[in-house]
């Protein structure tokens, strides 16, 4: 299933690089070149071969790992994208466990209070969540909290003031590790504000969507039954219903998890956060096509991770498919 | 609340009638932004740059809300984005519906080869971040408003076509179609005139709804700086320019994203309402 996926989105990527611009040389060059210059960049990126044997050539590369040189940061397309990954996996992961954590708690509060303000509350917030997406929290986020009332930093990554020699480019993971606590203090407080304005739509989804599988949960039978006996109201909502509730809530929030990945691109923009959605942006604007091509793949790929590990959660929270 | 909507007509809905005012508003000031707005959006008066906005000392009373880094007169340049957010919302929305709606239509109607080849290409098409998808699209097809209506509608079609196919292969088994069947239609009848007007709901429903993306695209467009000529007053590019100037003026960004969300607001509370009235499918 991944991987005709994965070959159709190759083809696409050439497609829309490659063949929609006319001339992919026109991307890359400045203004006013010369011919005879346009010619030998054509025969060096092999463009003057038929676009069958263009594309072979490049699944080719591709496959081996061939993503070329940035034109605009002159450096190795896939050591940039290594060296800015690590930054958008701990972003998007951040994330995901805030809106996931919160969403099951608003979704569990709103049913235990159900018709009450609690769940009034939890559908306006998550109505107004929704509907605004990460990009405008996060400038809402960047005026409020980092000019009129600046509490938390608005850009970057880290303190440009610490100094940090990690090894591996998951600064918060590493920091934690190796103890230095000043370091992982830093990088949260620039993780904040990206982070919830990621997770706020995400937080809506899973908590919607968990609201109305529990309500759905709470009128079976085996509801009536525990409540028959006696059971808590609490214990029924977390025992009985929240297992059941769960397969929906997965199934229905992954397009919300992938949407989430997806943010990051301009929510890194915008906090300057340096992982590869803002390097996305910024190769676009460069019309760096060796730098757009790489990264383009790259998010893809995750994109398609993704959707395979919410497909094998749903199978293992569902027994039914488990056992069927 | 589905069973409170379904005893009313739309307008009883709470939702749609705050929808339909925030967008008739809308419509109203986009479509009369000549008689509104005081001053010309690109005039320029490099003497008035900065001139704070009316609840701050120094405003200038002609200049209600204030002027831009180019002394242009903010109110008439929020005006006038109102024209640009609303025509690409129209433009796009209804062309990407149009496309994934009958892409969707023949992919579930006639199923086999058909539907495994348009259902693989969305399958595909999803793979990508749609964000990052219509920034790339948009720099490859040339920035412009055309640029931006394109790379939306290639972008969101698929939100129609994967509801309409889904949606088909439920209607294709009702009685009402083996009856037309029956009594000889033919395949395009069938699905033109009988299973179509049945999706009608559903299908206005993500109609609105995508206006509401559609506007939030044209931002994001114009905020990456990659929607129309610089100058030109769209509220995404407002937003960017006033986020340079955010410490001395922070209201230079605030506007701007206050009309946007007032629209995303609108079309979304337009589009839930809808969807609570009308639509048996999308109902949860």
């Amino acid at each position: 299933m991944a991987v005709p996926t994965l070959f159709g989105v190759a083809i696409v990527v050439f497609v829309l690089l490659r063949v929609v611009p006319g001339d992919p040389i026109a991307m890359m060059i400045p203004p006013g070149a010369r011919e005879a210059d346009i010619g030998r960049l054509r025969a060096l990126y092999g463009l003057d071969q038929p676009i069958l044997v263009q594309f072979g050539h490049w699944l080719a590369d591709l496959a081996g790992g061939k993503f070329g040189n940035s034109i605009s940061l002159r450096q190795p397309v896939v050591g940039l994208i290594i060296s800015r990954l690590p930054a958008t996996l701990e972003l998007a992961l951040a994330a995901m466990v805030l809106a996931t954590a919160v969403g099951i708690l608003l979704g569990v509060v709103a049913t235990f209070w159900r018709g009450r303000w609690p769940e009034a509350a939890v559908d306006g917030f998550a109505g107004l969540a929704m509907a605004i997406p990460d990009f405008l929290w996060g400038l809402m986020f960047i005026l409020a909290l980092g000019v009129l009332l600046p509490v938390l930093p608005i850009s970057g990554r880290i303190d440009p003031r610490l100094e940090t020699n990690f090894s591996t480019g998951f600064s918060l993971f590493e920091s934690v590790v190796r103890g230095e606590f000043a370091v992982t203090l830093s990088v949260v407080s620039h993780l904040v504000l990206p982070m919830v304005a990621l997770a706020l739509p995400l937080t809506a989804a899973v908590a919607r969507v968990l609201k109305s599988a529990l309500k759905e949960a709470m009128s079976q039978d085996y509801v009536l039954m525990a409540r028959a006996r006696g059971f808590s109201p609490w214990r029924i909502i977390w025992r009985e219903a929240f297992r059941n509730a769960l397969v929906p809530t997965v199934t229905l929030s992954g397009v919300q998890f992938a949407f989430l990945l997806g943010g990051t691109v301009l929510i890194e923009r915008i906090f300057s956060y340096p992982g590869i959605g803002n390097l996305a942006i910024g190769a676009v604007i460069d019309r760096d096509l060796p730098l757009i091509q790489g990264v383009v793949l790259t998010f893809a790929v995750l994109f398609i991770a993704l959707n395979l590990v919410i497909d094998m959660t749903y199978v293992l929270l569902n027994p039914r498919i488990r056992h069927g | 609340m589905a069973e409170a909507g379904r005893r009313y007509l739309p307008l009883g809905n709470g939702r749609v009638l705050f929808g339909a005012a925030v967008l008739m508003l809308l419509a109203a000031v986009a479509l009369a932004a000549p008689l509104l707005a005081p001053h010309d959006p690109l005039e320029q008066d490099l003497l008035l740059s900065f001139s704070p906005p009316f609840w701050r000392s120094g405003a200038d009373p002609s200049y209600l809300l204030g002027t831009d880094s180019l002394g242009r007169d903010i109110l008439s340049r929020l005006i006038y984005g109102a024209r640009i957010a609303l025509t690409v919302a129209l433009v796009a929305a209804t062309l990407a519906a149009l496309l994934g709606t009958v892409l969707g239509l023949l992919s579930g109607y006639f199923g086999g080869f058909l539907d495994a080849a348009i259902s693989r290409f969305v399958d595909v098409w999803m793979s990508f971040p749609p964000v990052l998808l219509s920034v790339v699209l948009a720099a490859v097809v040339g920035a412009g408003l055309k640029a931006v209506i394109l790379a939306i509608i290639v972008v969101d079609w698929t939100r129609f076509c994967r509801i309409v196919r889904a949606e088909v292969l439920v209607q294709r088994e009702q009685d009402y179609v083996a009856a037309a069947v029956t009594i000889g239609l033919n395949r395009w009848r069938v699905l033109a005139g009988e299973i179509l007007p049945n999706l009608v709901p559903t299908l206005l429903v993500l109609l609105t709804l995508e206006m509401g993306i559609a506007v939030i695209v044209e931002a994001i467009l114009s905020f990456v700086g990659l929607s129309v000529a610089s100058d030109a007053p769209t509220w995404g590019g407002l937003i960017q320019e006033g986020r340079l100037y955010i410490n001395q003026a922070w209201w230079l960004m605030a506007l701007p994203m206050a009309c946007i969300i007032a629209t995303v607001l609108g079309f979304n509370a337009l589009g839930d309402g809808l969807r609570e009235v009308l639509d048996p499918v999308l109902r949860r």
